[in-house]
């Protein structure tokens, strides 16, 4: 489409230019950056109508909708950046309904004096997500705030996608004696960002475990329909996840540490840093709830994707009145895992 | 990792909690302090009281830098964080101690304070390079383990004539505590602390070494176990304090000979004596005033001194009524003895230090173990 239209004199400059108030005026600067930045990278039918809105199809089933703001910083981290990330993110949100998510918007907010180099990187990282998930980017949006009013991009993405009926998950469908397995290692997004904040500059190979779960939840569906409750541990990760279910569901449940999968550079990183894996970020794991009965082909199922390699059982839900998530630690004692006090560390996602 | 997880490993445990089974006497129950809140938190965390017999009590001691804090300091540092032109660097857990008047450094920073958070005080001295315009004071809290590199940063700012850098010095001393401990009604006269022993300092004793305690063990009768912060090395120092008092020894022993000597660290000795003095008394909560036990900055460095610097007076101001943080510090009571302990005073609404940090015991309790009183 770039080699028919060309309406502007000169082409965005992506070498040495930089955001400034017209980006975001609703003038020929922004319709411009649109053009040649937003269209070119996620390019599709509906965008390409040009309309303030798009107009969908919709398969039957209910309608799923999520919506999650990305403020991560570092924009740029090992294994990925905010635009993936807001892409996988959301993409996440809707799947844990297991839902097949089929489309989604895009809010950008930047900050004047932002490299247009570093946003076309961004663009196309989120377009490349998108693409790779099978999710296309329908709608969006732009504004500019002024220099010092953000931190150089802000992105708002919203999810739509539809579950069948006869799935059945959320969060309040967990009885005792039910399983509780997590798709792979924990930890590996926060401390990724972590080891780039300046003054928490440490070496590590660590690379953040952003990731589209849709594919790894339709795999597991199709073994197990009836699985209870699935949730992606992000902020706050598996502890605050674990609670919030348990809270949500009535029961408890205990946990054995020595099954939880962590990788050992996470696990060294996040002792020196005198930090809890458990509490540390993931974007590319979930947590599923299942049957007793189920979970030993859940657990296949899971394992035979490749977003699901190192799959684990990691404890079993219980009763108990005050919803408490216990653990045996791996030194034979037992432990509360509880919600998280505070912030572990701000602005991960 | 691996150097760590031979620490914890369980079934090393387990046949050290049944030697520990042995030992004990039946009919008789042993009760030892940890000083450090390192201690505390590995108790906590790895549930080491599941795999000790009853008779075994481990009592909380004062270790924990963030709980002894007294209100008037913390109010202190509000006061000069609100200054104009300051930046006051402090470590996380601190921004969060409640102060008078309903306050905390965060909600401070909130009032429109500097207030940023930092990892070290080399953090804070690369704040006061980059921002020249600024007075960068760095709140320096800590026992005898933080107190070198806060030691080395006074050094590099001098050396560097950097004029806008200065240290809120609130560094206190392990031994001085200790003896006041000892020193109290509660274990001396009234006898309802019992302290048969202490599984002494890691950190701190790397730096001060072993021999500052056998003074204790010598005057007050008290076998000291200096051990590291993993739950082996604590199940250890206890299966050595039962052998002690089994025996009628009262000495220190040292389980943490992998990083601890007798001597210490000379050179940490040294630059901490180049730049600090004793004070003759500081407040410390829930002990009050103890003699000699905190350090300032000497006269050479009061360039560097933000107390002088800024003028700042001292304050006292008493805890919140409703809080046993005092009592709980000096191992009088219990988490669950205050009435607010749960209800009113949580890690989100904190009402008493003890419960910010999570070194602190009732952060440690309701953190890890308060499915143990919930009944
Ligand atoms: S529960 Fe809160 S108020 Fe009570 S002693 Fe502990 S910290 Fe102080």
């Amino acid at each position: 489409m770039t080699g028919t239209r060309r309406p502007y004199v000169r082409p965005v400059d992506f070498k040495a230019g930089l955001v400034d108030m017209s980006h975001g005026s609703g003038g020929r600067a922004m319709a411009q950056l649109i053009d040649e930045l937003f269209v070119e990278a996620f390019d599709n039918a509906w965008l390409r109508e040009m309309n303030d809105q798009a107009r969908l199809p919709m398969p039957p089933g209910r309608l799923v909708v999520a919506t999650d703001s990305h403020v991560v910083s570092p924009l740029f981290f090992p294994g990925g950046d905010i635009g993936c990330l807001s892409v996988h993110g959301t993409v996440n949100d809707v799947a844990m309904a297991g839902a097949r998510p089929l489309y989604l918007t895009a809010g950008f907010i930047l900050e004047e004096g932002y490299p247009l180099a570093d946003l076309r990187r961004i663009v196309r990282s989120m377009a490349a997500a998108a693409r790779e998930a099978g999710v296309p980017i329908v709608t969006g949006d732009t504004k500019v705030v002024e220099k010092g009013k953000g931190d150089g991009v802000f992105i708002n993405t919203t999810g739509i996608g539809v579950v069948p009926e006869g799935i059945e998950i959320s969060g309040d469908r967990a009885r005792p004696g039910d399983a509780i397995l997590v798709s792979g290692t924990l930890g590996d997004h926060g401390v990724a960002i972590m080891s780039l904040r300046e003054n928490l500059a440490f070496e590590t190979t660590i690379a953040s475990d952003t990731a589209a779960l849709h594919g790894l939840v339709a795999a597991m569906l199709a073994s197990v329909p009836g699985i209870r409750c699935l949730r992606d541990p992000t902020r706050g990760g598996l502890a605050t996840t674990l609670n919030e279910i348990a809270r949500q569901s009535g029961v408890g449940m205990r946990l054995e540490e020595d099954s939880i999968p962590v990788r050992a550079e996470v696990a060294a990183a996040c002792e020196f840093l005198g930090l809890d894996p458990l509490y540390v970020a993931n974007e590319g794991k979930l947590v599923a709830i299942c049957d007793p009965g189920d979970c030993g082909r859940l657990l296949e199922a899971m394992r035979a994707h490749p977003l699901g390699r190192d799959a684990a059982r990691v404890g079993e839900v219980v009763e108990d009145p005050h919803h408490f998530v216990q653990m045996r630690t791996g030194f034979g004692g037992s432990r509360m895992v509880d919600w998280l006090a505070g912030e572990q560390l701000p602005r991960i996602c | 990792m691996k150097y760590v997880d031979e620490y914890r490993d369980g079934a090393l445990a387990r046949t050290i909690a049944a030697r520990i089974a042995a030992a004990v006497r039946p009919g008789r129950t042993y009760h030892f302090m940890e000083f450090c809140g390192g201690h505390t938190h590995a108790i906590s965390r790895y549930g080491v009281t599941d795999l000790l017999p009853p008779s075994v009590v481990m009592v909380h001691g004062p270790g924990c830098p963030v709980c002894v804090l007294p209100v008037g300091r913390i109010d202190m540092a509000i006061e000069l964080a609100l200054r104009e032109k300051v930046v006051l660097c402090t470590y996380a857990d601190t921004v969060r101690v409640p102060a008078s008047g309903g306050l905390s450094l965060m909600k401070a920073k909130a009032r429109g304070a500097d207030v940023r958070m930092v990892y070290s005080a080399a953090d804070a001295l690369r704040i006061a390079r980059e921002e020249p315009g600024r007075e960068v004071v760095f709140f320096a809290i800590g026992f005898e383990t933080t107190t070198p590199p806060t030691a080395l940063v006074l050094r590099e700012a001098r050396a560097a004539g950097l004029s806008n850098f200065s240290v809120f010095c609130n560094h206190v001393l392990t031994p001085s505590a200790i003896a006041h401990i000892l020193e109290s009604p509660e274990v001396r006269e009234l006898g309802t602390v019992v302290i048969d022993g202490f599984v002494g300092p890691a950190h701190v004793s790397t730096v001060i070494g072993a021999q500052p305690y056998e003074y204790f063990a010598e005057e007050y009768r008290k076998p000291v176990v200096i051990a590291g912060f993993e739950p082996l090395d604590v199940m250890l120092a206890v299966e050595m304090l039962v052998r002690q008092v089994n025996e009628g020894r009262a000495e220190v022993e040292n389980e943490f000979t992998r990083a601890v000597t007798r001597e210490g660290n000379a050179r940490a000795k040294d630059l901490v004596a180049e730049v600090f003095e004793l004070r003759r008394s500081f407040e410390w909560r829930g002990l009050g005033l103890v003699p000699y036990s905190a350090l300032r900055l000497k006269t050479e460095w009061s360039a560097f001194d933000a107390e002088r610097r800024f003028a700042m007076a001292d304050r006292r101001v008493p805890d919140p009524k409703a809080c046993e943080c005092g009592a709980i510090l000096r191992g009088v009571k219990k988490p669950v003895d205050c009435k607010v302990f749960g209800t009113a005073c949580t890690p989100e609404t904190p009402i008493g230090s003890c419960m910010v940090s999570s070194e602190g015991a009732c952060a440690a309790h309701y953190t890890y173990g308060r499915y143990r009183s919930a009944a």
